[in-house]
């Protein structure tokens, strides 16, 4: 019995919330430099990290994304004062009870990406999608394909 | 004068207490009585047997009280007669409306409170390593039969049906006479509703900083219950103990704050939250003064979801699918 499924047949399903004013930007940025990342993500785009609700990340683990990312503003940037720091305590909170219940910590991840930072958005989605590939399919979700 | 209105009561994975609160109503049940006729009442109050409900028409029951959540094979069927059997199905009380406390069962499979419960609990003298079956024979001759034990606890409405909820471990006596009344005078809100005078426990709650007119403060320490005691009139969430008042429904009277202690959410969730837990987090983190706090709260699910785990999104713990056969082989909702 292998103990991860076999990367040839399986391709996880990320979805990125990404920050209108920042990590979006930077998103659209690694676009248009020809910085490449993995077909696996899927971008959400929301008008700040702080209207990501823990609801919307555990509806998306349910409902067949393998990992959930969400991008916001580096501190003290964000356009709406504090967005992000709300986002971020949210955020860790859910983590903690998602690690109880079973889920891989991993499989969650929250980081401060801005609009100038193509490369790194490039970097980072790689790196999410490399982790994500190792752990395998959510259990939460339905298997992981869609 | 009008017929009575029948009534049948089923106690399943609960404790008895919601029962009491309509014992509670002690005068005021008198007078509903002269209005009700129970026609079955298990396993306490009364004698009758399943087999007494089972051989009543269909629809024959005016309104049903289901309490306690569904864990067993036996309390998944009686569900499934009560459905049959009654007009209106009530989930009554939070274990059958969400799964109440003994729904932060779901945090472990059932494999983990098996090997606990029957293997490794210092006071478990088990040589065999016998854990409960649903048959067994006795004396080579008597079959005798167990509920199964499923893998994990469910609410009232993944198994049938649900007319209405009610909040509350118990309901308040108060608020089940005025449920009593709803049901007799026919004054019920739209089906699949709360049955909830829809207020929140910080709506009506004595320490409440907007009835003072004061500003809703940030929370600057994260505390337990045990650590000192909270300061007169002043609101326990701005004094550090976690208090879930802000969504939950109020019918209690918020009555835990009035006694030092934070309201941990058994009325249910107010209108419109989806998942009380999830709510939750984003309420209570979203007012924390500084990062660190996060990591302070102690075991966030059973904080969090105390009383609605197996209602929720996450519903239960995730296995991952090397070991997920038990999840397959749990009855799918709503057979
Ligand atoms: S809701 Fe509370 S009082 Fe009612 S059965 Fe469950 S544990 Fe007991
Ligand atoms: S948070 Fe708790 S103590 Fe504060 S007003 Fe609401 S119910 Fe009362
Ligand atoms: S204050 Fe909260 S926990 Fe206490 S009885 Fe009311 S709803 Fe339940
Ligand atoms: S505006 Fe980007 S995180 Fe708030």
């Amino acid at each position: 019995m292998k103990d991860r499924p076999d990367a040839y047949y399986w391709k996880p399903n990320i979805l990125v919330f990404a920050c209108n004013w920042c990590t979006y930007q930077g998103a659209d940025l690694a676009g248009s430099l020809r910085y490449s990342y993995p077909t696996s993500v899927n971008i959400i785009r929301v008008p700040c990290s702080g209207r990501v609700e823990p609801e919307f990340i555990v509806e998306a683990l349910k409902k067949g994304a393998d990992a959930v990312f969400v991008g916001g503003c580096h501190p003290g940037d964000c356009h709406y004062k504090e967005g992000n720091f709300k986002a971020v305590r949210r955020f860790n909170l859910l983590k903690r009870v998602l690690t109880s219940m079973g889920v891989e910590p991993e499989r969650v991840r929250f980081d401060w990406i801005s609009g100038s930072e193509g490369k790194r958005f490039a970097e980072v989605m790689t790196e999410f999608d490399e982790t994500i590939r190792k752990i395998g399919p959510n259990p939460l979700g339905r298997g992981g394909n869609g | 004068m009008a017929e009575k209105l029948k009534l049948a009561y089923f106690l399943a994975g609960g404790c008895g207490g919601c029962d009491m609160a309509i014992v509670d109503l002690s005068e005021s049940l008198v007078d509903a009585l002269a209005h009700l006729e129970v026609v079955f009442w298990a396993p306490t109050l009364t004698d009758l047997k399943y087999k007494d409900l089972e051989a009543m028409p269909d629809k024959a029951v005016d309104i049903g009280l289901y309490s306690g959540m569904i864990r067993l094979g036996e309390q998944e069927h009686i569900a499934k007669v009560m459905r049959r059997k009654c007009k209106v199905l009530i989930a009554y009380g939070i274990c059958a409306a969400l799964g109440g406390i003994p729904g932060m069962g779901n945090m472990h499979t059932k494999d983990e409170l098996f090997r606990t419960v029957y293997f490794q609990t210092y006071s478990t003298d088990n040589p065999d390593g016998i854990a409960p079956q649903t048959k067994c024979v006795v004396d080579g001759k008597y079959e005798l039969t167990l509920p199964e034990f499923y893998g994990y606890v469910r609410p009232l409405h993944h198994v049938v049906d649900v007319d209405y909820f009610v909040g509350g471990c118990p309901p308040h006596h108060t608020f089940v006479g005025k449920i009593l009344e709803a049901i007799l005078t026919g004054d019920l809100p739209p089906a699949g509703s709360w049955i909830t005078g829809g207020k929140s426990a910080c709506d009506v709650c004595e320490r409440n900083p907007a009835a003072r007119g004061q500003e809703r403060e940030s929370i600057k320490t994260v505390k337990r219950t045990i650590d000192g005691t909270p300061e007169e009139g002043k609101c326990l969430l701005q004094q550090g103990y976690l208090c879930l008042g802000p969504l939950t429904q109020g019918d209690c009277g918020s009555l835990c704050p009035k006694v030092d202690i934070p309201c941990r959410g058994c009325g249910g969730p107010i209108p419109g939250v989806k998942d009380f837990g999830l709510r939750a987090i984003s309420a209570i983190a979203g007012l924390l003064e500084k990062e660190a706090l996060v990591d302070q709260i102690p075991s966030p699910v059973k904080l969090f979801y105390r009383y609605s785990l197996p209602g929720s999104l996450l519903g239960k713990k995730a296995v991952r699918s090397e070991n997920a056969e038990e999840d397959r082989n749990q009855p799918d909702d709503k057979a």
